[in-house]
């Protein structure tokens, strides 16, 4: 057992370091680049948002950025990992080595990517005049929660589009969807509150939601919106397992 | 003599019908009208031997035996429908070379990649990287992008890598025959040190003659099935009498060597 995962650690540490060459090679800027995208993305936001539309919020760039933050992992994150099976077709039908590396390594990549930008919105919440407390520290949880649901929803993705190859695109849509469903430039104050319940059933949501409680209220959201959190992931997460599981000796068929 | 792999009654039912590359758009539409059709048919049925430390088997048959799907089930790769694989040790296996290479990752790189899906340590690799680079005689080529290689290059390397793990279980494709005559010289050799040095190994290959001067054992296989299993000499004879228009030459190996026919030690 032991020799086991000292087997695969060296093939999943040779993965990640595959993948992320791949990703950064052939871009000039490389690693900035990765950075410089969602900036650019967030003060495109910021200049509608608050001159166009006159939004006059403390701590806009903030609230726009922790949505921005989040939601861009979890679309990074699972289109990657979508491709992670057909991608490494070559590999998985002629040497017999677990599938769900693939998708690990490129979620490594895209949970990298996350950290940098998580970097950049402490030093823009600095500047902010944001106060920092202890509180921060619990970001940990909805970052571990969003990791979870993330490499739950990239198992799925990726088994699908194994079978369905046009999942690009309707996934594109569904992202879509949950974008406007996930409130990142707007408040949803001004609804009932049945309808801001509502907006709790979206996991994506939930996870800005945490992070704004934290970073911009300074408040740790109640047990209950944990356990919600904590069950979308795991939900993810074992739907993903039961997925690789049923279909592990099937998918060579059809790649 | 230990018993390294033994392949019981193994059948293998192969899916195939035009569900490939299609989306979910055309896969409700055919649902829906009732023209989604997935097919079966056994690639393998009911094959069964044993291999010793030191055997060589070579295995036989024209293109659609079988051979390549009975080898995947042998690697893990792919899971029989019914019967057993048992294996006792570990498997290198060269299956189409030069494929599962990344084309942007330098040579280096794609050894390391390769090492480490062949099971390697990180140490291993550490310590055999210069042999291998120098065994597939690309020195110079080592910080090139791989699909730079010429496709010779590319196998030089797959061989190396795979064989100089002294692989209990060691799976050849196709593969004696690649790079010029020197490297297929120096590789013949590396080979037989590897068999000698108490290994199992399986050769697929369309040269009889290769199979009757290396195996210990041949399997001959036709459309899934067990023809014979056994003398080199007399069953290459008769397959190769086989191919050049003989169909009675199938029936007498059967007959002779066939699956119950002869003792597999």
């Amino acid at each position: 057992m032991l020799q086991k995962i000292k087997q695969y650690h060296f093939l999943f540490t040779e993965l990640v370091k595959r993948d992320f060459t791949k990703k950064y090679k052939r871009t000039v800027l490389g690693m900035a680049w990765s950075i410089l995208s969602p900036l650019m993305t967030l003060i495109i936001m910021w200049l509608v948002f608050s001159n166009f539309f006159g939004t006059s919020m403390e701590h806009y760039v903030i609230y726009l950025f922790t949505g921005q933050l989040v939601f861009a992992y979890f679309t990074d994150s699972t289109n990657l990992c979508m491709n992670a099976l057909v991608s490494n077709a070559s590999i998985f039908t002629k040497v017999n080595v677990p599938k769900y590396l693939f998708l690990l390594s490129q979620n490594v990549s895209s949970l990298i990517n996350f950290c940098l930008t998580l970097i950049l919105l402490f030093i823009f919440s600095a500047i902010d005049g944001v106060t920092f407390t202890w509180k921060f520290l619990m970001l940990l949880y909805p970052i571990i929660c969003l990791i979870t649901f993330n490499v739950g929803m990239g198992m799925i993705l990726s088994a699908f589009f194994v079978f369905f190859r046009d999942m690009q695109y309707l996934w594109g849509v569904v992202t879509q969807l949950l974008m406007w469903m996930s409130a990142i430039f707007y408040t949803i104050d001004t609804f009932s509150y049945k309808i801001q319940l509502l907006f709790l059933a979206n996991p994506i949501y939930l996870y800005i939601r945490y992070f704004r409680k934290i970073i911009l209220d300074g408040v740790i959201p109640t047990p209950q919106f944990h356990l919600l959190g904590a069950a979308y992931a795991l939900i993810a997460l074992a739907l993903g397992t039961y997925v690789y599981r049923k279909y592990n000796h099937e998918f060579l068929y059809y790649v | 003599m230990r018993s390294v792999l033994k392949v019981n009654n193994v059948t293998i039912r192969y899916k195939y019908g035009d569900f490939r590359d299609i989306g979910l758009k055309e896969w409700t539409m055919r649902k829906l009208t009732h023209r989604y059709h997935v097919e079966h048919f056994l690639a393998v049925k009911n094959v069964s031997f044993e291999l010793f430390e030191g055997d060589m088997l070579g295995i036989v048959g024209s293109n659609g035996a079988g051979k390549s799907t009975l080898l995947k089930a042998v690697t893990g790769v792919m899971v029989p429908t019914s019967g057993t694989i048992e294996r006792d040790g570990r498997i290198s296996a060269l299956l189409e070379l030069a494929s599962g290479f990344d084309g942007d990752l330098t040579v280096k790189e794609n050894a390391y990649l390769r090492g480490a899906m062949l099971g390697y340590t990180k140490k291993f690799m550490n310590s055999a990287y210069d042999q291998i680079i120098e065994f597939a005689e690309l020195k110079d080529f080592e910080e090139r992008p791989f699909k730079q290689l010429s496709s010779g290059m590319q196998s030089r390397l797959a061989f190396s890598i795979a064989s100089l793990v002294q692989p209990e279980i060691l799976i050849l494709d196709e593969v004696l025959s690649v790079g010029d005559g020197a490297f297929q010289e120096k590789s013949a050799a590396k080979m037989m040190e590897i068999i000698k040095s108490g290994a199992v190994t399986i050769l697929v290959s369309h040269s009889v003659e290769q199979v009757e001067s290396l195996c210990t054992k041949v399997l001959w296989l036709n459309h899934g099935e067990a023809i014979a299993l056994g003398d080199t000499k007399g069953i290459c004879e008769l397959y190769q009498s086989f191919l050049s228009g003989n169909p009675d030459a199938l029936q007498e190996a059967s007959n002779r060597w066939g699956p119950g026919k002869e003792s597999l030690t």
